[in-house]
């Protein structure tokens, strides 16, 4: 027996799941990664432009900071990318896999457009501006409910049903702006009617003040509101919400309505709060890097405001440097994603635990005799 | 784990110290030149279309010493106009911007900043505007398609001479954006060139409803061969036609530069805007207007031409092309430049099967697209004379359009 177990080849690392990591730790990685991604980051740029090293540093930083119209387009973006991230937020929670929150917010978006078009000069602009309003809301929320019943009454794929639903949006979105450009250029230009008003000479102020009301407001639906309950339920155990009588089908459907309308004020927000226009690349991948950003937040609208800062900071920043540079635009996607491979990897150290063959022996011993320990401690408190 | 937060601690600290050095010591500016002159770019040099404006700038900033700063991958939304304002900031004179749909929001930062010169490319709206500082510019890349049309036309001869295909099955296909009249009027004078040379030839086109697809493009050209055109030509961004066609062995005259690196077998000559004068002559009004104290005198709608060195061929690909192919460009080019040649000579060509004597096209640019400028004058279709950006739309026999279809 004993020379078996002296034969026994151990691997050289294994991986275990992590329990007692505590809150203060698990920051004190997620910067430390910040710090590692940011050196590589640098040592990457210096390679790419000899020298660029120290520069790379200051224009990641003068590119977001360097004048006040950087930062309120930073706030601006940030309100953007938070937007969508809020409305992609209850769909994970329950865990539905909405990755079709490009095509909600382009439909959105559309359906903006669309009310901009054809009531431009036939109505006074606030009719105009209330009815793109609720009309980009409906459409966001016609176009993420379609795959939520078709997942709650035959039970389809909704990762495969919304991402298919996004290139029917982009393409709806071709066709009308080829019907609406009048000289076959395929580009529609800037729509005059229909303009959501700006608060003073801040242009995107509007923009970011209803963008931060969404945040509390569903931070509070989903931390205080019976439905926020509910569909944390159903994203935990769909038997034991079951169980509980939850109406599942209910819950779905009604989640992804909120998810729509909430992806069909980003999209009304795009149309008529900043672009004024309509095309099918709008919404800018958006859709997709909301769901990092929701995913690395927990989830949490709070934290999320976080995270959307720290993926529009990288983006604005390395974009100015690339410029600088004169390294073409796939720079920034090459810092971005630099970025986010250490923050992804750091949020595995957070939860995992990797031992190495010749550390854990002595580890596991010790670790044998604590819990040896415990146990006694256990016991005897059990008794008295 | 507590070992590994103070490593993490310290390696932190650090980093954030090295950073706030290094920003602070790289934040002073060196450079002092006279003039800074910012390109706004649809999309960087992947794309030939922004690597033809980025490639001129380049030689530009060389030849003027001015200081150029650039800004890439610009959609056509509002970001265009943060890039045009952020390019103010900075403490540019001159903006250019290279793609249609900027034009609005180069305007709206036109009216913001009336002391810096906003120059868009491919524009429509400056000569009715009325925005003093508000410029377009193109040039007269029909002729630079006629011309390269002449090389197509003789390499179907050579192929004909060579009894790969009868004279009746010259057939050339073309892979266009969408319908849209730049597009329309560089097709026709590739046609109408590669006709003057090869009078039975035909030709198809495609469109792919995008400036810039790759895949669609490639697409494009591979449905082209399949239908038995025998030479390609295309109008799009992308390298998606020209390696098509150096896949399918089947030659390929090129737009906005040589493709010859990639294509060295197929490549035969290509025609492109050189943007290098225009942005000469921007920053040389500029200049000379800073110097007086003066508002800068810039033409609203300027076309370059030939004679501005605004449209020129690339060197002829000799392993692809016909023999004599140079020779008959530069006879052609002549005649241009002395005003013997006109490419739209409406004898040359018809319409329906018959001849077109009279057209009106939207030169001043309106939602209903209003036809208001007679454009044929003694027999000449005269493109470019009203306005830079092209306007010939007209559908002439010979050519046929596959689809009318602006996307997939």
């Amino acid at each position: 027996m004993t020379k078996h177990e002296t034969h026994k080849k151990e691997p050289l690392m294994h991986i275990s799941k992590r329990m007692d990591m505590k809150k203060w730790q698990a920051w004190l990685i997620r910067l430390g990664a910040f710090a590692i991604a940011l050196i590589v980051c640098g040592i990457v740029s210096s390679i790419l432009k000899p020298g660029s090293f120290g520069k790379f540093y200051a224009y990641l930083f003068k590119g977001v900071f360097g004048t006040p119209r950087r930062i309120w387009l930073l706030l601006q973006n940030i309100a953007m990318l938070l937007c969508v991230a809020l409305a992609v937020t209850p769909a994970f929670k329950m865990k539905f896999w909405n990755i079709g929150a490009e095509g909600q917010v382009l439909m959105g978006a559309l359906m903006c457009a669309l009310c901009m078009f054809y009531m431009g000069g036939k109505a006074a602009n606030g009719v105009i501006v209330l009815v793109c309003f609720i009309a980009s809301m409906a459409m966001g929320a016609i176009w993420a409910v379609i795959p939520a019943l078709f997942k709650a009454q035959w039970n389809t794929n909704e990762t495969l049903f919304t991402l298919m639903m996004n290139y029917v949006a982009m393409n709806l979105v071709r066709f009308c702006v080829n019907k609406w450009s009048t000289n076959g250029s395929g580009v529609l230009g800037i729509l005059h009617y229909g303009w959501m008003p700006s608060i003073g000479k801040y242009t995107y102020l509007l923009n970011i003040i209803i963008v931060a009301v969404l945040t509390v407001l569903l931070w509070v639906y989903l931390r205080f509101s019976k439905h926020g309950y509910e569909l944390t339920v159903v994203g935990e155990s769909t038997n034991t919400a079951r169980y509980i009588g939850i109406n599942i089908k209910k819950v779905i459907i009604r989640t992804m309505i909120l998810s729509g309308v909430i992806c069909g004020i980003a999209g009304f927000l795009l149309v008529s709060g900043t672009s004024h226009t309509v095309n099918a690349n709008l919404a800018d991948g958006r859709g997709f890097t909301a769901i990092l950003v929701s995913w690395l937040a927990h989830f949490n609208p709070a934290a999320m405001a976080l995270t959307s800062s720290l993926v529009v900071f990288l983006d604005q920043g390395s974009t100015f440097a690339g410029d600088s540079f004169r390294l073409g635009g796939s720079f920034s996607d090459i810092i971005t994603g630099i970025f986010f491979f250490f923050i992804i990897a750091s949020e595995f150290f957070i939860n995992y635990k990797v031992k190495f063959r010749a550390i854990s022996k002595k580890k596991e011993k010790a670790l044998a005799e604590a819990v040896a320990v415990a146990t006694v401690e256990v016991t005897e408190e059990e008794v008295r | 784990m507590k070992k590994l937060s103070k490593v993490l601690a310290v390696i932190l600290v650090l980093a954030v110290a090295a950073a706030l050095c290094v920003a602070l010591t790289a934040c002073k500016d060196k450079e002092e030149v006279e003039l800074t002159v910012g390109l706004i770019c649809l999309h960087d040099n992947n794309s030939t279309y922004d690597k033809n404006f980025i490639a001129a700038m380049g030689e530009v900033e060389a030849a003027t010493k001015v200081k150029v700063i650039y800004k890439y991958n610009i959609p056509e939304e509002n970001a265009c106009y943060e890039a045009a304002v952020d390019l103010v900031d900075q403490g540019c004179d001159i903006i250019f911007a290279d793609s249609f749909g900027h034009e609005p929001y180069m305007m709206e930062a036109a009216k913001k900043y009336p002391n810096v010169q906003f120059c868009h490319a491919t524009g429509t709206n400056a000569h009715t505007a009325g925005i003093a500082n508000f410029h377009n510019a193109f040039a007269s890349i029909y002729e630079g398609r006629y011309l390269a049309g002449i090389a197509a036309g003789l390499k179907l001869n050579e192929m004909i001479a060579a009894g790969k295909f009868t004279a009746a099955e010259a057939k050339m296909g073309y892979v266009g954006a969408y319908t849209y009249a730049e597009v329309m009027s560089g097709y026709t004078s590739f046609y109408l060139g590669a006709k003057s040379v090869c009078p039975t030839v035909t030709m198809d086109v495609t469109f792919t409803g995008s400036w810039y697809n790759e895949d669609l493009e490639r697409q494009g050209a591979q449905t082209l061969i399949a239908r038995g055109c025998k030479l390609i030509s295309q109008h799009a961004d992308s390298m998606g036609a020209p390696t098509a066609c150096e896949k399918a062995g089947v030659p390929n005259v090129s737009y906005n530069g040589s493709t010859k690196a990639d294509c060295p077998n197929t490549f035969i000559v290509s025609s492109r805007i050189n943007w290098a004068p225009y942005y000469t002559y921007v920053i040389n009004a500029v200049r000379e207007a800073k110097k007086n104290g003066t508002a800068p005198k810039i033409e609203k709608d300027w076309t370059g031409t030939i004679a501005t060195g605004s449209v020129v061929l690339t060197e002829v690909n000799a392993t692809a092309a016909a023999a004599g192919t140079q020779e008959a460009i530069n006879n052609a080019k002549a005649a241009i430049e002395n005003g013997t040649l006109k490419i739209f000579d409406t004898s040359k060509f018809t319409v329906k099967g018959q001849p077109l004597t009279t057209y009106k096209a939207d030169v001043d640019t309106d939602k209903d697209r209003t036809p208001d400028t007679e454009v044929v004058i003694n027999g000449i279709f005269e493109e470019s004379k009203f306005r830079s950006a092209p306007y010939f739309d007209v559908e002439i026999d010979g050519i046929t359009l596959l689809d009318r279809n602006y996307g997939n």
